[in-house]
């Protein structure tokens, strides 16, 4: 390019010039690309990208031998299994109950506990109370389930306490009950952090104005407390209502037994088995790019309706 | 003159929410205690009892039968021994990797941001899914390797944005101060921004750290040489499949005492896994507020 510079035209000239300023640019802060940079971006190509180029096989049988590029092409003939499936349905609706019940109920506990910590006078004991509510969030998931099973076993404190021998981790109708309330248990006070922190920062001078003009608990949140955590609020919900096609493989899974699959076989539990362990792995692939583009669909759709409620502020 | 306390202050009606609200959150805080009470005192106690009775407290009877077989199963100290290799290696890869990226995209001047920018946002919100990785990882030679667990997950762009937040937040006069020393970026970012990182940086680590030691799932499908396995994987087989390892019980003579001793060994083995995080945590609550709040305000 550099051999014709004789000739370039005005436009062509400003655009050198633009390119000879990015390349003295580049050479002066290499670093920040090479050393800073170049790691994340390398992790994430091969780690993220690669993957997604692997999608092709959702819409092939995947050959082993053939590898992703050489094997068949079905077109859609995955998704149309699994659609026209009779567990589709089943799965869908377990995944979307699972993640938005447990939205529902375990949204605004974090919220409520913030509320209440910030009103405990004593500095000793809010820190007390703090650090036992965040505790179990330190728990695995592995340990909270043995936990769960443990209470809700058979000869369990929990049927000893109740006099009766139901074995609660064969029920279908109770898993939906355990998981989330088990995941209350161990993320209400771990979530509720950052609302705290935002309440104490909150201005105290307000507060205290608030207090001195007589208003009651109901007019001082109104006034002081929501205002401080409000577009966290929003943003928390965005993300969590964003996440509820992407909810956790882990739990779900310690949590299944034989017997409560009606109601405890998610997508992700499904598209694990039917991928790894019965090596379906184009019907597999094609179960989670469904999953994925629902997902990527209703957080769109979850920003949009936010950003119309909390005017004109989305993500 | 004392000051008047603020609950003095509040009105009946005040008074009486306020007290039901510190019930509700008082009984909270004894719902999550008494499980962890619950599972430390059952882990001491007799197998036959606390099957037919549940919780006694009859100390005499008390026995450390349960940890002697715990600590001295070998799966045990192996998970052990991988999940903190696993776990130290992957908080300092990930730490690292993140912090360093979240430099440039922090920076106002930097070219190409915008793209970078896109290219990491697309990522949380779209993937390959679970097969196509998998296929990918089998490719690169990693299965079974550590790094199958390791790389992946290994640069957070959640965790960048947060990092990326907090140097954002930091006075620019520190910056101008080290360019008329005219440090270079290298030596600005190590010996000038990081010092002043400290809560983001032990926030990160902590949450890297506690994610690597709980998860099970990329061990699950990428691990599969006994030997390579986590600690949470052997407690799976403790815990939830209700399959310790042979070793532990197989001294017992009948099958009904095989059985508690193994439920006995459940309580045991939640104790041993828990306790280092329990007992790390408090020493990073410090950070938790101003950590956590760099990344919650902005999206």
């Amino acid at each position: 390019m550099s051999s014709n510079s004789v000739a370039v035209p005005e436009k062509g000239r400003k655009k050198k010039a633009g390119l000879h300023n990015t390349l003295l640019y580049l050479k002066q802060h290499w670093q920040l690309y090479v050393i800073f940079l170049l790691p994340a971006l390398a992790l994430t190509i091969i780690f993220k990208y690669f993957p997604m180029g692997g999608i092709l096989i959702a819409f092939k049988n995947y050959n082993p031998f053939k590898g992703i590029l050489a094997s068949d092409w079905v077109g859609f003939k995955h998704f149309q299994r699994f659609l026209s499936s009779p567990d589709f349905m089943t799965y869908l609706i377990n995944t979307l109950k699972l993640s938005i019940y447990g939205l529902l109920w375990g949204f605004p506990i974090p919220i409520i506990l913030a509320f209440l910590l910030n009103r405990i006078e004593s500095k000793g004991i809010k820190k007390k109370v703090q650090l036992v509510l965040y505790m179990p969030n330190f728990v695995s998931v592995i340990v909270l389930c043995g936990i769960v099973r443990i209470f809700l076993s058979v000869t369990g404190p929990i049927n000893m306490l109740l006099g009766t021998q139901i074995n609660f981790m064969t029920m279908p109708s109770a898993f939906r009950t355990i998981y989330i309330a088990s995941g209350i248990w161990q993320g209400a006070g771990w979530g509720s952090i950052m609302y705290t922190a935002a309440l104490s920062n909150a201005s105290q001078d307000l507060k205290e104005a608030a207090v001195i003009d007589g208003a009651n608990i109901f007019q001082q949140i109104k006034a002081v407390e929501w205002p401080a955590i409000k577009d966290m609020v929003v943003i928390q919900f965005i993300l969590q209502a964003g996440n509820i096609m992407s909810i956790g493989f882990e739990k779900a899974y310690a949590l299944q037994t034989d017997l409560n699959m009606k109601t405890s076989e998610i997508i992700a539990t499904y598209v694990y088995k039917k991928g790894l362990l019965d090596g379906d792995y184009s019907f597999s692939t094609a179960v989670g790019l469904f999953n994925t583009i629902v997902n990527v669909i209703l957080i769109l759709a979850v920003n949009k309706i936010v950003a119309k409620m909390n005017d004109g502020k989305g993500l | 003159m004392k000051k008047k306390s603020r609950f003095a202050r509040y009105s009946a009606q005040d008074k009486a929410l306020l007290l039901t609200g510190y019930i509700l959150l008082g009984l909270f805080v004894v719902a999550i205690i008494i499980p962890m009470a619950y599972i430390i005192v059952g882990s001491f106690m007799d197998p036959i009892t606390l099957q037919n009775k549940g919780i006694v407290f009859d100390f005499e009877k008390w026995t450390l039968t349960a940890y002697q077989r715990v600590m001295s199963n070998s799966q045990i100290w192996i998970g052990f021994k991988n999940a903190v290799i696993y776990s130290v290696v992957f908080t300092f890869v990930s730490v690292a990797i993140t912090l360093l990226a979240a430099y440039p995209m922090s920076r106002a001047d930097f070219k190409g941001k915008g793209l970078f920018n896109a290219i990491f946002v697309i990522t949380m919100f779209f993937g390959g899914g679970l097969i196509p990785t998998y296929l990918l990882i089998s490719n690169l030679g990693l299965l079974d390797s550590m790094w199958a667990i390791i790389l992946p997950g290994a640069f957070s762009v959640w965790n960048m944005i947060i990092a990326r937040t907090y140097y954002q937040g930091i006075p620019n006069d520190l910056k101008e101060a080290a360019s008329v020393d005219g440090a270079n970026e290298i030596i600005f970012f190590f010996r000038i921004l990081l010092p002043v990182c400290t809560p983001v940086i032990a926030v990160l680590a902590l949450w890297q750290f506690v994610g690597m030691w709980n998860s099970y799932f990329d061990a699950l499908i990428y691990l599969n040489d006994a030997s390579k396995q986590p600690l949470q994987l052997v407690l799976r087989s403790i815990l939830i499949q209700n399959q310790p390892e042979s070793g532990m019980i197989s001294d017992m003579q009948s099958t009904a005492a095989r059985a508690q001793l193994a439920e006995l060994l459940k309580y045991a083995t939640i104790i041993v896994s828990s306790l280092p995080l329990i007992v790390m945590y408090p020493f990073f609550q410090k950070y938790f507020d101003s950590g956590i709040m760099a990344g919650s305000i902005k999206g």
